[in-house]
């Protein structure tokens, strides 16, 4: 699975993208997210307040339970703030 | 059609590659966003540069995926959505929209449907430069209700 990591996400876990083997017990996103955070550190930091944190799963935006699978691509970020200048 | 780029956009030229020579259209409607130094700001807070990140390959598919929804919704003879990425400072053009249809009514309300959209949706984040500091943009609520009056009759 790729991992990829968006504007303060990426900072806070000090990377912008990392290939991970999924531990057989992680199949949503929900538990993705969980799992990572466990890990610590800037991942802790990072996913300290989820209600803050957008995910995709393959370019779609995809909530907690969707599904994750190795091979996918999913990108953890912040809510979008695109376009012309709020 | 559907471009992300680093480099500016001359409105005028990209409004005539998309329309000139259509016998069939009769209105164009453009949006055009603009990098604001932020008036209202407390001294020091003015916004002197910002730095756009983006998801190339979600950006690509959601700009698409918008656009062809815009489509489905009005009967659109050309649409154009140019958006760019990296530094920017204020005066500098961040956004163009074109919509064109036989009538100003559809260009007109696709082209507010596509803006609105496009900000909420396209995975894009701003990074700010100030006196103070670099800041990440929060997401506004504003911005996510201008985009749901769009779900209301659909």
């Amino acid at each position: 699975m790729t991992l990829l990591y968006f504007a303060w996400v990426r900072e806070r876990i000090g990377r912008d993208s990392e290939e991970i083997a999924l531990p057989a017990d992680v199949q949503t996103v929900a538990a993705l997210l969980d799992w990572l955070r466990s890990r610590g550190g800037g991942y802790a930091q990072a996913l300290e307040d989820l209600s803050v944190i957008r995910v995709a799963v393959n370019q779609e935006f995809a909530g907690p339970d969707h599904a994750v699978a190795d091979g996918d691509e999913i990108a953890l970020f912040p809510p979008v703030t695109g376009g012309a200048r709020p | 059609m559907i471009r992300v780029q680093r480099e500016d956009f001359d409105i005028g030229a990209e409004i005539e590659a998309l329309t000139g020579g259509n016998d069939q259209i009769g209105a164009v409607a453009s949006f055009v966003g603009i990098t604001r130094a932020d008036a209202g700001a407390a001294a020091g807070d003015a916004v002197t540069a910002m730095t756009l990140e983006h998801y190339p390959a979600m950006t690509e598919k959601q700009l698409a995926d918008i656009e062809a929804e815009a489509c489905r919704r009005w009967e659109l003879t050309a649409s154009l959505i140019v958006h760019r990425y990296g530094r920017l400072e204020p005066g500098d053009r961040i956004v163009l929209v074109v919509t064109a249809a036989a009538h100003r009514r559809a260009a007109l309300d696709a082209c507010a449907f596509l803006i609105d959209w496009l900000k909420t949706k396209a995975p894009f984040w701003k990074r700010e430069e100030t006196a103070e500091g670099d800041r990440w943009v929060a997401a506004r609520d504003a911005d996510d209700r201008a985009a749901e009056r769009w779900h209301s009759g659909s």
